[in-house]
């Protein structure tokens, strides 16, 4: 195995779309060295992104957020901005994993790992997230909820790296939330995880996007669940109409941490909290 | 087969250098080159703690780790605790309370509870259980950790505020 350390995300779209064996970029190692530890992939060569300058960093403009695609959950957790802004991503984000796990675990790598259950990916999704993606020719930047495919396949070709997830600054008066249920109250993969971010005006929701984790092949998201949102103040009735869209959107797995008649009844409900407490950060009164 | 590479970096403060294949992890390379055997294996795969130290003072698992990717950084272990041949407080209160029954994983536990309050000097439980929830302990139990962490805590924050009262 040769393991390099390029300077650029160029530098690192370059190697990799000009080896020949089986290469693998890497970010925290989180699941890759998982895997390479389990002999689930036995690279040729490995491309770590950590030693490109800026990579690490999270910076703020008028625009939003650009967050380095080897930024730590840990890093992501201790950003004023970003939890002010966008909690819900920073909350899914810390989610992800132990303390351990949050030292080295990326938004990046969580996304191009493409786990159905990626708690992040929900979070990023509804926030308007998008993914700068540098080949070894060109750049493009591709919305969050258009890169995972399927269950560890992603729209990136041979040699594109994320170089960043960037994040829009937020509307006045949006506020985003994230929950996923686990059968322990730490350490597990969600069974269900709901992500919703939603504007007011004047008291009444204006806008909604909801997105549900671990219900699918991967994050799907659910416009008739938004639409049961706006206009409403979140009342019982449009809170119900929600939950039935999320639990009609699931199309689950059937596992020993939960049949599908649960995980489908489970979204609705956590729907209904995930919204109350986006509604709350968006300054509405419950 | 991987080749060796020669890795620079600092461990516990001091400048160590090995060689190690490039896939090998830097728990492997922690226990078997530089000798630091307190870095425990329980799982290799990030679920138990055991092999937790900090690099570049973030707390992480050290088999998710490559050996390569430690050059030119800090790393710390449970053997950079101790002080001139001093227990730190940490390793005082888990003796003190019986948190530990094999000790395997014991290390990861107080190289993690140090990050907690390096970063949190007065966590409350469930912070502390919060904070710990990425070691595991298969025979103590996590009572008596938790409490002698929370004695620990109390006794760094005393001893904290009599150095600031001197200075
Ligand atoms: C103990 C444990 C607990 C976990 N708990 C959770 C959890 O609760 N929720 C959850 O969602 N996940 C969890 N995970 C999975 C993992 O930690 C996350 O998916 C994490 O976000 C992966 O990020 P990373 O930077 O470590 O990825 P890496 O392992 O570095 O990379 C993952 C994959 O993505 C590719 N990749 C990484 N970065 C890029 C990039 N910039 N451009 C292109 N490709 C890239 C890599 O080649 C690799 O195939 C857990 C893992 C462990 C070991
Ligand atoms: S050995 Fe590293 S977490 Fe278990
Ligand atoms: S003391 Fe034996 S595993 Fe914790």
């Amino acid at each position: 195995m040769r393991y390099a350390t390029p300077a650029s995300a160029k530098e690192a779209a370059g190697l990799l779309s000009k080896e020949k064996g089986a290469a693998f970029l890497l970010a925290g190692g989180t699941d890759l060295l998982v895997k390479l530890k389990m002999g689930m992939v036995e690279p040729d060569l490995v491309v770590d992104i950590k030693r490109i300058p800026k990579i690490n960093e999270i910076q703020t403009s008028a625009k939003g957020f650009t967050i380095g695609a080897a930024v730590s959950g840990a890093v992501i957790g201790e950003h004023k901005g970003l939890n002010a802004a966008w909690p819900g991503v920073v909350e899914a984000a810390n989610l992800i994993g132990s303390d351990q796990i949050q030292g080295r675990a990326t938004l990046a790598g969580n996304l191009c790992n493409a786990s159905p259950a990626a708690d992040s990916v929900p979070a990023m999704i509804v926030a308007g997230a998008k993914a700068v993606i540098v080949g070894p020719n060109k750049k493009r930047t591709v919305p969050v909820e258009k890169v995972v495919e399927g269950p560890g396949k992603t729209c990136l070709t041979k040699g594109e790296v994320i170089e960043a997830i960037v994040l829009p600054k937020p509307e006045p008066r949006t506020g985003d939330a994230y929950m996923r249920f686990i059968p322990r109250t730490e350490m597990d993969i969600a069974v269900v995880g709901v992500a919703i971010s939603l504007k007011l005006e004047r008291g009444v929701v204006k806008k909604a996007k909801v997105a549900l984790g671990a219900v699918a092949p991967t994050a799907v998201v659910v416009p008739a669940a938004a639409r049961a949102l706006v206009g409403s103040k979140l009342d019982d009735a449009s809170l119900e109409k929600l939950a039935a869209a999320c639990s009609a959107a699931c199309n689950p797995i059937d596992d020993k941490r939960g049949t599908v008649e649960y995980r489908t009844r489970v979204a609705g409900v956590l729907a209904k909290r995930a919204a109350k407490l986006a509604f709350q950060r968006a300054g509405g009164a419950l | 087969m991987s080749n060796a590479t020669l890795v620079s970096t600092t461990v516990n403060g001091d400048p160590v250098q090995f060689a190690c294949p490039t896939d090998e992890s830097l728990m492997t390379a922690l226990r078997n080159r530089v000798g630091l055997t307190g870095v425990k294996e329980g799982c290799g795969t990030g679920d138990c703690g055991a092999c937790s130290v900090t690099l570049d003072g973030s707390l992480v698992c050290s088999c998710l780790v490559l050996g390569v990717e430690a050059e030119g950084r800090k790393v710390t272990t449970v053997e950079g605790l101790s002080e001139n041949g001093e227990l730190h407080v940490l390793q005082q209160k888990f003796i003190d309370h019986a948190a530990l029954q094999c000790g395997i994983c014991t290390p990861g536990f107080l190289v993690a509870a140090k990050a907690l309050l390096d970063r949190n000097p007065n966590p409350n439980e469930t912070e502390i259980r919060y904070a710990l929830a990425g070691n595991l302990c298969r025979c103590t139990g996590y009572d008596k950790i938790v409490h002698a962490v929370q004695d620990a805590a109390k006794d760094m924050r005393k001893n904290n505020n009599r150095s600031k009262k001197r200075s």
